[in-house]
Formats: C-alpha cells, structure tokens, sequence
C-alpha cells in the first residue's frame, strides 16, 4: 500500500471513530464527567488549599488526563472489540500501520478536548491563570503531549485489545511509559502559565523531551502494531 | 540454547499423541551441567556470606549497614543484565527465520529473574536508606528510573500470560519486550532532567567513595559472581521449565483430542452394532 493510500485510511479510521464518538457521545457524557469530578477530588485531597492548588495544578491537569486516557482507550478499543471489527479490518487486508494511525488520531482528538477542559477546570477550580506570553509554549505542549499520549495508549491498547483481564493489563502498562510525557508536560505547562514564578523559556527543553517521546512511540508503534493485533 | 533447541524439537517429534499421559523421561530440569552450576552458586553464595558478614569490616561512615551493599550492587547489575538478555532473545525471536520459540522463553525466564532481582535491589535499597539517610525512599535519577523499570517489566510477565497461541505469545511478547528497550532510555532521560532541575544531584554518593577499602570491592565482586551464577542456574531451569508448560499444553490438548477421537469412534462403533443387530440375518438380499 503507497504512503498516501496510508494517510487516506488513518483518516478513513479516525473519522470513523469520532462519528461514533459524536453518535454515541459516551466520551462527552461519561469521560468528560469523570476527569471534572477527579479535578474536584483533587481539591479535598489537597484541602482545598488555594495556594497548593496552583502550585501543583499543572500536575493535577496531566494527571488527571492520565486516567481519563485509560478510559479513553478502553472505550476506543471496546468499539473494535464487540463486533470483532479490528479483525475484520486485518482480514479486509487494511494496512496496519494505517489503523494504528487513524485510532491514535482519534484518541488524540478526543483527548486534546479533554485537556482544554480540564485546564478550564483548573482556571476555574485552583485559580490558575493563563498569560499571554507563555501561549504558544501552551499550544505547542498540549500538541506534543497528547501526540505521545495518544501513541502510547494506542499502542498498549492494542496489546490488550481482545484478551481477558484487559481493563486491568492497560494501566499497568500504560502509566510507567507515559512518566516521561506526565513530567515533561508538567514542568511546560508550569514555565507557560508561570506557576511558582517559572519562566517561559524553561519549559522548551521539556517541549523538546515531549516530541521525542511521541515521534518515537508513534513510530514503534506504527511499526509494532502490526505484529501486535496480527493473529 | 543448543541444549532447549534440541529438547523442543525431540519433544514434538516423539511420541505423536500416543501415550498422552506419560511424561517422558527426562523431565527434569537438571542435567549435569546445571548440578554443577548449582554447586558452583552455593559455593560462591557461602563465599559471599563469608565475606560480606565476616571477613570485611563495618564502614567508618555507614557502620554494619554497608553490607547490604554486597547484595545491592551485584543484583541491580544481574538485573540490567538480564534485561538485556530478555531484549535480545526477543529480537532473535522476531528477526531470524526459524522463530524458534526457544529464544522466546530464553526472554521470559530472564525477564522473571531480573524482576526478582531488581525487587531484591529496591528492597535493599530502601533498607540501607532508612539506616543511613533516615528515609526509605529518594527522588533520585537512578532511584526513580528503576522503579519504572520494575513496573514495566512487571507489565511484560503480565502481556506474557495474557493467552493465545505459544506463537502469539512469543511475537507479542517479543515486540513489548524491544519497546521497553526504547522506553527506558527515554524515562531515564525525563527523571534525569527533572531531578537535575530541582535539587544538586545527591545526597550521598556511596560509589563515589575514591577510597572504597580493598576487602569491600572484593566482597563486592564475590557478590557479582555468585548472583551471576545464581542468575544462569535460574535461567536455565526457568527456560527448560517453561518448555515443560508449552509441551504440557500441546499434550493437554492432544490428549482432548484423541479423547473426543475416541468417543467419536466407540460412538460409529454403536451404532455400527445397533444397525447390524437390527439387520435381520435371514433377510434374503443379494449376497
């Protein structure tokens, strides 16, 4: 199959994926839901201390976007799962690579709402504020961030897809391979919104780590998937 | 490998199905070369109980808490090590021709062995940071990036049990087992910079000791050698054991096989009988 016929099936699948997402709107009503409430949970953990919150709410946005990830991919790979459709895709003869990219296109998408979402929580919730000068540091995080995330959990959930004691195998895998993007993204996020008096140009080199991390998971992961859900 | 190859393949030749329920005879998972081994490993595990508890003194600053140090250090290099053995089965599996399934188990036996070990390491660890430090744990680099370490390969055993075909378990297995290899660079990578950033790399920098005393190092050394011996006895009961499972697995359904066979016939049988019990004998048909 040539590159483009590639690219034309990943958004073939993407597309698929958020039309069901916009049918079935279980990610809207259930997942989006969920990372508020976790947001709100954060907050009586922390007892409500309004100076520890916006200190450590980066933090608590990734975070937070961590486990809504591993519902995000449950329910991602639970649309292939029940008609066995990521089978019949492999016997239609589609091109691996080009599943891989079209789902991790879709969670990505469906992710990087969640994180406005969720970064409007914490302005809302903590008290954050978002300054000018650091947005285009912002912007570019959130891309590269959700890009690594969005291969990862692509990618693991593949691996699980299919086999018993799933929901439990994906979050074992899944969260010691996103430290980095959790980190990373973090200390960005902090130097962008210029928590405990960080500078916008520290967060660069976090930046740097970020889109590493996701040009080379997007790429094992287009290269492993194949291997991986063939059967 | 010679030796798993050889076994494998003998196994799957002999006895096509017919006697199911007997296990050959050498199932076992020692030969003589293991014994040896075994010996060798208890020999030098006395050695290193002689020369971590006796013969080498207290640490002036640390006291009797150095000796930990002597199961600390060998075991996280065992573990590294193994590591590496289970990465590069794994590519052995998915790049030469024959996929044999023997590299596969090389991978997984190591892979066990190294999580004993590093478990063993952090334990350790923790032990000898609470008496020197006065804390457990540190958000140090090294600290943190083999906790993940841990996890990740605990997460590897976990894919391995997951189901399927022996195939399918080795190529699955075999791919997460290399995307590790690409996973800890770059964890090690992001804890690095994020401790360098927040607080002077370190407290206490024990292998920083220039003058590390001479019965140390060498007690240190007697420590590698025998968790290295430890680690190859292991590995290669682990992987003969491992082949054991797979073949009890193929036999287990064989066995089914042959038995639902059986039930198949003795039911042709039946019914072969039935009709020839209800064919009168004197019918008068054409002969």
């Amino acid at each position: 199959m040539s590159g483009v016929g590639t690219v034309r099936v990943a958004r073939l699948v993407a597309a698929k994926d958020l039309r069901i997402e916009r049918r079935s709107r279980v990610v809207t009503n259930q997942v989006l839901p969920f990372a508020a409430v976790t947001m709100v949970l954060f907050g009586f953990a922390l007892d409500a201390n309004t100076s520890v919150l916006e200190t450590v709410a980066p933090g608590l946005v990734w975070l937070a976007t961590m486990f809504s990830l591993l519902v995000l991919v449950q329910r991602n790979f639970s649309i292939e799962d029940d008609d066995g459709a990521l089978d019949s895709m492999r016997v239609a003869g589609v091109d691996p690579r080009a599943i891989y990219l079209g789902k991790a296109i879709g969670l990505g998408v469906q992710l990087a709402v969640l994180e406005v979402v969720l970064l409007a929580a914490a302005v809302v919730l903590y008290g954050e504020t978002i300054r000018v000068d650091g947005l285009v540091l912002l912007v570019t995080t959130l891309i590269c961030a959700t890009c690594g995330l969005a291969a990862v959990g692509t990618l693991y959930g593949g691996v699980a897809a299919g086999y018993r004691g799933r929901e439990t195998l994906l979050p074992l895998l899944t969260l010691p391979a996103i430290t980095p993007v959790l980190i990373g993204a973090t200390r960005a996020v902090e130097a962008a919104l210029g928590t405990a008096g960080a500078a916008v140009s520290d967060g660069w080199q976090w930046v740097s780590l970020l889109a590493v991390f996701a040009v080379a998971f997007g790429v094992g992961g287009a290269l492993a998937f194949g291997p991986l859900i063939d059967e | 490998m010679t030796h798993l190859d050889d076994t494998s393949t003998a196994t799957t030749s002999s006895t096509p199905g017919a006697d199911a329920e007997r296990l050959p005879s050498f199932a076992t998972t020692g030969t003589r070369a293991t014994r040896f081994l075994g010996i060798a490993t208890l020999v030098a595990m006395g050695w290193l109980v002689l020369f971590g508890l006796v013969l080498s003194p207290a640490d002036v600053n640390q006291g009797e808490s150095v000796r930990f140090f002597y199961i600390h250090a060998p075991t996280i290099w065992v573990a590294y090590n193994s590591f590496v053995v289970t990465a590069f089965s794994s590519g052995a599996y998915l790049f030469t021709k024959k996929h044999s399934l023997g590299w596969d188990r090389l991978a997984g036996a190591s892979a066990e062995i190294g999580v004993v070990f590093v478990a063993l390491t952090l334990l350790t660890g923790a032990l000898w940071g609470r008496l020197t430090w006065g804390i457990f744990w540190q958000w140090d680099a090294r600290l943190t990036t083999t906790a993940l370490l841990f996890a990740t390969y605990i997460g590897y055993l976990a894919v391995r049990r997951l189901g399927g075909s022996h195939h399918q378990r080795a190529k699955r297995s075999a791919v997460l087992g290399l995307l590790s290899v690409l996973l800890i660079p770059l964890v090690h990578w992001s804890v690095l910079i994020w401790r360098s950033l927040h607080q002077e790399a370190t407290v206490l920098d024990v292998d920083g000791d220039a003058d590390i005393d001479g019965i140390m190092l060498f007690s240190i050394l007697v420590g590698v050698v025998a968790f290295s011996l430890f680690y190859v006895w292991f590995v290669l009961h682990r992987t003969r054991m491992l082949a054991m499972e797979d073949l009890i697995e193929e036999r287990g359904l064989d066995a089914a096989l042959d038995a639902r066979r059986a039930e198949g016939v003795k039911a042709v049988e039946g019914i072969e009988a039935s009709r020839a019990d209800e064919t009168p004998v004197g019918d008068g048909g054409p002969s």
